[in-house]
């Protein structure tokens, strides 16, 4: 990883989640509605970590699921590895409920894309919001996140690596030079 | 990660970490299988051919429907409907088909060896669903995997396959498979139906059921195929329903935590009791369930390798 800026720390990260928290209950008018569902990896530590501050704040959990999205991706025929598809996790009912779709970048807004067709083969919500850790532009997709933790303006050739105490060790969020391969 | 070969004929030399794959994707598609809606977009604009030469029912409507929830666009081919019956060659069938583009074909033909002869003539992913007594490897990916799922694990698991081994592509890709995922494997069936030489294949023989029963943690009952000639190697199907035909009072006498499977079709009273087909030791229908997620899997991994 060849890192150029550690964007935030530990402390910042627990920060930006508090708040992400806060907007999404105030958007929705409290927690009662919504249901939260983590794009994996990243996405699904994140929406914990946002389910467990919503209990704090608001005393209500609300359910919680993970979404694996590799079987909706448009890029299989253009991608040089074969990605490795995971399971969904989603055992209540959506139809009718306010989903916070949660992942950790948006960058083309394709994975996004892909997220709104499984979801719509699930059910029918109320109302699907896309909340992200960080919004680093490059949109190909008219896709706009309506929460957004850090708004990280990026050239083409660097990438953001969020990473998180759950799988790499650390909170942080950091700014890399990368090789050009489109997530 | 993706499969060692792009065709998937037999388990024979298969790689332990290719069956791993396919067993672990074939779970995403499970949960695929429960959803509302149960399809998804990943095969849209591939086309598959389904070519079947040999009669068949849950293996060709498995593999359909595995196809059409993973979007792709399926033709189906039999030979009571088409010009083979006209007199027009397996090859030429074939290249006709090919010309019509085509992504992946999967084949069932009387003959040993037919995938294979098709991965030389055409451009296709292949699939073997059963070709002649050689190997039928999606049935026994889908058995690995509905075992895998009672048991957590088929490493170091006892499981007997008990029947008219000699006749079975089922049996066959069933060991190869087991075998490479580190199970101990054994048959037990009359002597006329236990291939000569088969123990060099890592396989114990057993010519009792009840000891195959009290020793096995599952047991994999074949058809008595009396199509293949099977009725010959036996004196009667009432006979062998007395020395190998699976009963509940043979399985609460010797072992009552026993998980019994079924390729299908069933012959009810001569391979198994109606009790035991229909009773608690079973997972007949769970495997025709999991067929098609497995099947699903295995067109995904070979259908979006590049």
């Amino acid at each position: 990883m060849d890192i150029k800026a550690k964007i935030v720390d530990e402390e910042g990260l627990r920060r930006t989640i508090t708040r992400l928290a806060h907007e999404i209950i105030e958007k929705n008018k409290g927690s009662k509605n919504i249901v939260l569902i983590g794009m994996r990896t990243r996405g699904e530590f994140i929406a914990e970590r946002i389910k467990n501050k919503i209990k704090e704040i608001d005393n209500y959990e609300p359910p919680f699921g993970v979404l694996d999205v590799t079987l909706y991706r448009d890029d299989f025929r253009t991608r040089l590895k074969q990605p490795e598809v995971s399971v969904t996790n989603i055992t209540f009912d959506i139809n009718e409920k306010d989903v916070i779709l949660i992942d950790d970048v948006l960058y083309t807004g394709r994975t996004a894309r892909a997220a709104l067709d499984a979801i719509m083969d699930l059910g029918r919500p109320n109302t699907i919001q896309l909340c992200v850790l960080v919004d680093r532009g490059h949109r190909e997709m008219p896709i706009k996140a309506d929460f957004v933790g850090k708004n990280i303006p990026t050239s083409i050739n660097e990438e953001i690596k969020v990473k998180l105490k759950e799988i790499d060790g650390e909170d942080s969020i950091y700014l890399v030079n990368a090789p050009n391969n489109k997530e | 990660m993706s499969l060692s070969s792009r065709h998937l004929l037999g388990l024979y030399g298969v790689p332990k970490e290719d069956i791993q794959l396919i067993l672990d994707t074939a779970t995403t598609f499970r949960e695929v299988l429960e959803r509302p809606i149960k399809k998804v977009p990943t095969l849209q604009g591939k086309t598959i051919v389904n070519l079947f030469y040999e009669n068949s029912t849950r293996t060709r409507i498995s593999f359909e429907l595995a196809q059409k929830r993973l979007s792709a666009d399926t033709v189906n081919f039999s030979t009571s409907t088409s010009s083979a019956k006209k007199g027009e060659s397996f090859k030429d069938t074939v290249r006709n088909i090919e010309a019509m583009k085509v992504d992946m074909i999967v084949v069932r033909h009387q003959s040993a060896g037919v995938p294979y002869f098709l991965t030389r003539i055409s451009k296709a992913n292949i699939i073997n669903a059963g070709d002649g007594l050689h190997e039928h490897p999606t049935q026994a990916l889908l058995d690995m995997y509905s075992i895998r799922e009672k048991f957590g694990t088929l490493k170091g698991l006892n499981v007997c396959i008990v029947g008219d081994i000699a006749h079975s592509r089922v049996a066959m890709s069933n060991i190869f498979g087991l075998k490479t995922m580190g199970a101990n494997v054994s048959v037990c069936g009359p002597s006329t139906m236990i291939p000569f030489g088969i123990e060099d294949l890592g396989v114990k023989v057993c010519k009792n059921i009840d000891e195959a029963i009290k020793n096995n943690d599952v047991l994999n009952v074949l058809r008595i195929q009396l199509e293949r000639d099977a009725g010959s190697r036996i004196p009667s199907v009432r006979e062998y329903h007395n020395f190998f035909g699976i009963t509940s009072e043979r399985l609460e006498k010797n072992n009552k935590n026993i998980l019994i499977l079924h390729p299908g079709p069933i012959n009810r009273g001569v391979e198994l009791s109606s009790e035991v087909a229909d009773g608690p030791y079973q997972i007949i229908l769970d495997q025709v369930t999991n067929g098609v997620a497995v099947r699903m899997a295995v067109l995904y991994l070979l259908g979006t390798m590049n």
